[in-house]
């Protein structure tokens, strides 16, 4: 199977806006407008364009023809349009979608929403019993996260200072990021320091958990010329892979669904590990990181320690991630301001900027490493 | 006083893995076409037929990670803490969730485990002891 490589370069994200991060105690709907309002603004294009609205499902609340309601709060009445559960690589996914339904004709102009109230509204989905194996005491996606972790140090040695070396990154480069969530730098005796939660996962190898919402606009760089949009940033390619709920279920536990979607992201996008500037990775926990970068060929199976040792993911180091500070210091948001971060890279007005970053990897994934998906932007 | 985790959500199949549990046993469903599979459903996930039959583990399996809970995401874990949950492979080839009956800091890769029915509460767990 090849992607479809004529799209590369072809599609666009015209447009990013975000709400503020944190404890906000407000209702989804009034975010995701929020957040609309600002990527359209930013794109430089009013509302009456856009004929898709594709939304994640909030895990705070599940709703009815909950898309449906996104796009009336917006005003709007889409041709395509709903809300994706598919946990957090929906956001990726739904650019995907949206570029895949422009390119056959069904759509122009799509605006891909997210918005979740988590922190004042209920956790309960993140801590939830995991089926009827709650009887053993097994509940959370923390726990599932850990049982990888532990398999991946039993299989490979994986040290601490693996695991430290991506909360250091990401709290470091958040710090530095004014609409962060936790702008606290964390040192190596800090983390070493951090509690057990759920063994081996320490309090700081964990995101936080946020409200807000992000938004971006999707059209066709053609159209995004038309529309005299300011600041559009080429999509170069995406993929996606889904295993199974159950980890029992699992051949291995030790490598991702990032093989097969970042096989087919590179392939479409035309571009290697070795062309990658900076990258914004899913770090709900420091395993995501370790693994996606493996599973992405930055560096063989098992050898990750080695690659992000001395400050290699750090700005100025061999490959900067999570510039913004990802789902561990920025907002817990599950990935899309880490799609905004790489659009804001390409663009040139990071906070935290990779000099010169031409090419930005991304990824998303969701449940516990059930979901992934990748989005390559590049100055095309 | 509360002595179980929440309700479980059992279907018919659920039951008899569970009822068998009761009596000390643990079963794996065994499809004609050769699969074996747990937990319990009603389809064989390999040829999706329902050709299948209840097996008897023999009980014996290798334990492949494990977490250990500091903090308790349900009440009825609080004084437990801190507890193991376990991945373990019978070697008949399914894997499962459960606990191992030891000493957290006992715990090594690949360890040798045997299944031990443990009564707790109205309910019958399937949990492991390292083989020593």
């Amino acid at each position: 199977m090849t992607p479809d490589k004529s799209l590369r370069g072809r599609y666009v994200i015209a447009g990013i806006g975000a709400t503020a991060f944190g404890k906000l105690g407000r209702d989804t709907l009034s975010l995701h407008v929020e957040a609309c309002a600002k990527a359209l603004a930013d794109a430089g294009i009013g509302k009456d364009v856009i004929d898709a609205v594709f939304v994640k499902a909030p895990t705070s609340s599940k709703e009815f023809m909950y898309g449906q309601r996104v796009a009336q709060a917006l005003g709007l009445a889409p041709r395509w349009g709903g809300a994706w559960d598919q946990g957090g690589a929906a956001n990726i996914t739904l650019i995907a979608f949206a570029i895949m339904a422009i390119e056959h004709g069904q759509c122009e102009v799509a605006l891909v929403s997210y918005a979740d109230n988590p922190r004042s509204g209920s956790r309960g989905f993140y801590e939830r019993a995991r089926g009827n194996d709650s009887a053993y005491g097994w509940f959370a996606a923390m726990g599932g996260y850990g049982m990888i972790q532990r398999r991946h140090m039993i299989e490979h040695g994986t040290p601490a200072e693996a695991f430290g070396a991506v909360a250091i990154a990401a709290r470091r480069h958040g710090a530095q990021n004014p609409h962060a969530q936790l702008r606290k730098p964390l040192s190596w005796d800090e983390y070493r320091a951090s509690p057990l939660l759920v063994d081996p996962i320490h309090r700081d190898d964990a995101c936080l958990l946020s409200d807000g919402a992000g938004a971006v606009v999707v059209m066709s760089a053609e159209r995004a010329r038309q529309l005299r949009v300011p600041a559009a940033v080429p999509v170069l390619g995406f993929g996606a892979g889904q295993t199974t709920c159950d980890l029992t279920l699992r051949e291995s536990l030790t490598s991702t669904e990032a093989v097969r979607s970042g096989r087919t992201a590179f392939e479409m996008a035309g571009v290697t590990v070795s062309d990658v500037d900076v990258a914004q990775l899913y770090d709900c926990f420091t395993i995501t990181v370790l693994m996606t970068l493996e599973d992405y060929g930055f560096c063989a199976k098992g050898r990750v320690a080695e690659y992000v040792a001395d400050g290699a993911l750090e700005i100025g180091g061999r490959l900067p991630i999570n510039t913004s500070g990802g789902l561990l210091s920025e907002t817990g948001m599950p990935g899309m301001q880490l799609i905004h971060e790489g659009v804001r890279q390409i663009r040139g007005t990071a906070t935290v900027q990779v000099a010169g970053a031409d090419v930005c990897v991304m990824s998303n994934q969701g449940g516990v490493m059930h979901t992934h998906a990748t989005l390559i932007v590049g100055s095309s | 006083m509360a002595t179980t985790a929440p309700a479980l959500e059992l279907d018919k199949i659920d039951e008899a893995y569970w009822a068998a549990l009761a009596e000390g046993r643990l079963t794996l469903q065994r499809c004609e076409c050769g699969e074996r599979f747990m937990p319990p459903r009603a389809a064989c996930p390999a040829c999706l037929g329902a050709r299948w039959a209840w097996e008897t583990a023999e009980g014996g399996g290798r334990l492949k990670s494990w977490v250990v809970y500091h903090v308790a995401f349900h009440e009825t874990f609080r004084d437990r803490v801190p507890y193991n949950v376990a991945l373990v492979e019978l070697d008949e080839g399914p894997r499962m969730i459960t606990n191992i009956v030891a000493d957290n800091a006992l715990l090594t890769a690949e360890a040798r485990v045997r299944f031990v029915a443990t009564r707790e509460g109205d309910r019958t767990l399937a949990r492991f002891e390292l083989v020593t």
